[in-house]
């Protein structure tokens, strides 16, 4: 067995002791994966007859796939027979009690953080009590959402409460048909975020802190679904700048967005799950598929990402231009550092009339970090005047890292103007001389340095969170130089 | 305030400074001239602390602590500044957020408080003039860019700003055009005083004309061979470094 295999089964071996007791708090599917196993998934989140049959066609059809090689990355092949496919939430024995069990490590990042100690509990994985100040915080922010008729609740409260959404949003931009990974996810998806902003409707506050908070418990499998409609805006932040507790290794994840005409949809993620240690043991196989639909006239979906986490990052966070006018863009930072590998970037499918993307790549590569590029701009016979600009620069730190750009460009329209740039440089060490000679720390100069570097990135972050996107690639970098 | 005894440095095997002595005392402005290759701007850099300097003998004295065991931003903190030849470009970085980042790093050392950005900008305003500096060119990324000219008049923006005990000038008149040399010139006679000293590194005797030495030295393949008062710059500029043969190994006779 290989040794990542071993891995997964260590982290799901706790399965075979509980077996399928009733106790909602302990119930743990045993590892592997069949109809059984989606039909028993299905019961559990007590599914209506359609999505159940959705998740069967998509089992089936991923059965008849296999795992895609093309991405620049290297991993021992994973065992999908030694995963366990359904946690309930752990009851609050199986937690730490305390922060005083928790990695001092992981504290001291909380610290440098500057994240309130309340929700360093929840963060940590330690049990809280449900009268916890923060759960009453979000129930008033629901309530506020709610009088504007903004749903946004976890995807299970959606299925439930909302079906004919659901029904008519769920794989309308990513098809369970589209990739290994995402059917995959299409079959045994168990939990996560439902957003629907109703016509005309601006969302009036960044849908962040309710969410971080309620992101502590998602599965390796969440499905995230945002519908805007005409007119509609709103800005999503997802994840956050504290490492997360967290015991499973794989996680695939999908994340659909559509917007109809004149809405907009900003998504914006800050991705910090475990990258495994100094030596590359361990670490989180993060696989999400990301898309969004510009389905209207003038609608525009804008993604920002600072990927500082996981083992592996493979995500490609795409725009489909359908909408005549509509805008797409991709604001991307990627940090690799000891043995951590991303092949992340972006696709922009221009089928409507003046339809314009923009694409900003910046990688970082520190240790023996691996760092890729991978983007598609497609202009269709039908996208007249399409516009797109890509720049996709990379920096290097040290000698044993990687950096690497696969820019793919398929013109079929000859109105279209599409430009890519793209640039590699190693941190200088006349930069940082100059920084020294101005009396500033080696360590400063190279969060200086970096943070200029990744400027274009962070000033499309809502302010809080680009601060503390700041915060967190300094840190990631500490020791990286020097 | 600065001293230097018998510095000799190496880079990669090669001696390039062998056996300079120097002594700057508080408020003197001293000037090396001396032609290309000479060991310059490798004297500017051993000095500032840049890597990739061996020195294999000698010692270097500021404010009578030993400098060569500090490391480069020590040396800034304690009061050294370079006036960089090539200034270098930082993408993305604000010059006015990198310049704060200076001034509380050295105020740190010193043990005074961090300016807060109100107090920084006022502070910053009174320097401006000084070197003429467009608002415009604060709010622009460190260096990158600017003409040569605007490189160079931030650099002696950044000495204003950060009034250092000692500035080491590295042909701070490169490239300048006229207009642009008085105005450096202005803002260097602007921070004269009795508390600074200055080592103003050229080739050429022109930048001596606005910035008027109290010595000037002549430093041919390694060693000063000469040292004298302004009028040595004038006399240079007549002669030429031709006086002082250039050819390894006669440098020695001609300063004999």
């Amino acid at each position: 067995m290989s040794a990542n295999a071993q891995t997964l089964e260590r982290l799901t071996e706790g399965g075979y002791e509980f077996g399928f007791v009733t106790d909602v708090e302990q119930e743990t599917v045993p590892p592997g994966l069949s109809e059984d196993v989606v039909r028993l998934i299905s019961a559990k989140k007590q599914d209506p007859e359609w999505l159940l049959e959705w998740r069967l066609t998509a089992y089936r059809y991923w059965l008849t796939l296999k795992e895609p090689q093309w991405a620049s990355i290297q991993h021992p092949p994973i065992d999908y027979q030694a995963i366990s496919y359904y946690a309930a939430p752990k009851s609050k024995g199986d937690g730490p009690k305390s922060l005083d069990e928790i990695d001092p490590e992981i504290l001291k990042t909380y610290a440098k953080l500057g994240i309130p100690l309340a929700e360093q509990e929840i963060l940590a994985g330690v049990a809280v009590d449900a009268v916890f100040d923060s759960v009453s915080v979000a129930t008033s922010f629901k309530g506020k959402l709610a009088e504007k008729g903004i749903i946004f609740c976890s995807f299970s409260e959606a299925v439930r409460e909302h079906p004919e959404l659901v029904r008519q949003y769920l794989g309308s931009v990513v098809p369970y048909r589209d990739n290994y990974f995402a059917a995959l996810n299409s079959a045994v998806f168990s939990d996560g975020s439902f957003c629907f902003i109703p016509k005309g409707v601006r969302c009036p506050m960044e849908l962040s802190t309710y969410f971080r908070i309620n992101a502590s418990n998602t599965g390796q499998f969440e499905r995230t679904l945002i519908v805007a409609e005409e007119g509609a805006y709103v800005s999503y932040l997802e994840g956050c700048t504290a490492p997360m507790r967290d015991e499973n290794q794989l996680h695939a994840a999908v994340v659909e967005l559509v917007a109809l005409d004149d809405a907009t949809i900003k998504y914006s993620t800050v991705q910090n799950w475990y990258p495994g240690d100094a030596q590359g043991k361990g670490g989180i196989y993060n696989f999400v598929t990301k898309r969004g639909l510009c389905k209207g006239r003038n609608s525009k979906i804008s993604w920002t990402q600072v990927e500082t986490g996981s083992a592996i990052t493979w995500k490609y966070p795409s725009c489909i231009l359908r909408g005549d006018n509509s805008v797409g863009e991709f604001y991307s930072v990627a940090l690799t550092r000891d043995y951590q590998q991303a092949d992340t970037g972006t696709k922009m499918i221009h089928i409507g009339k003046n339809t314009r993307s923009t694409i900003i790549s910046k990688g970082i590569s520190a240790g023996h970090g691996q760092n890729a590029y991978r983007g598609l701009v497609k202009i269709l016979p039908t996208a007249e005047n399409a516009r797109n600009y890509s720049q996709c620069d990379s920096m290097l730190m040290g000698d044993q890292c990687g950096a690497h750009t696969f820019p793919y460009i398929e013109v079929r329209n000859p109105t279209a103007q599409v430009e890519h740039e793209a640039s590699t440089s190693k941190i200088g060490e006349d930069q940082i001389f100059y920084c020294n000679q101005r009396g500033i720390s080696t360590e400063d100069a190279v969060s200086l340095i970096v943070n200029g570097f990744c400027k274009e990135v962070f000033k499309e972050l809502p302010m809080e969170f680009a601060v503390e996107a700041q915060k967190l690639i300094e840190l990631k970098l500490e020791g990286s130089v020097g | 305030m600065l001293e230097i005894k018998n510095l000799h440095v190496s880079v990669e095997d090669r001696e390039i400074l062998n056996g300079i002595d120097l002594v700057i005392r508080s408020g003197e402005v001293h000037a090396i001239m001396g032609p290309n290759g000479s060991g310059k701007s490798t004297l500017a850099n051993v000095i500032a602390g840049r890597q990739g300097y061996e020195v294999t003998a000698g010692e270097i004295l500021f404010q009578g602590k030993n400098l060569l065991v500090m490391d480069p931003e020590d040396r800034a903190r304690e009061g050294l500044f370079l006036a960089f030849q090539y200034p270098v470009e930082i993408p993305g970085v604000n010059n006015l957020y990198f310049l704060k980042a200076a001034v509380n790093a050295v105020r740190k050392h010193r043990g005074e408080p961090e300016l807060d950005a109100m107090e920084f900008w006022d502070m910053i305003h009174r320097r401006m003039e000084l070197v003429k500096m467009d608002e415009s060119m604060l709010k622009r990324p460190v260096n990158e860019g600017f003409s040569g000219g605007e490189k160079k008049r931030n650099e002696i923006f950044q000495m204003a700003v950060l009034e250092p005990r000692f500035a080491v000038l590295d042909e701070t008149d490169s490239g300048l055009d006229i207009d642009a040399l008085k105005v450096v010139a202005d803002g260097v006679n602007a921070l004269r005083g009795a508390e600074r000293g200055f080592l103003v590194i050229t080739h050429y005797q022109r930048l001596l004309d606005y910035i008027v030495p109290d010595h000037v030295h002549v430093l041919v393949n390694g060693r000063i061979v000469r040292s004298g008062d302004k009028h040595l710059a004038l006399e240079l500029e007549a002669q030429g470094y031709a006086l002082y043969n250039t050819e390894p190994g006669r440098a020695r006779r001609a300063s004999a």
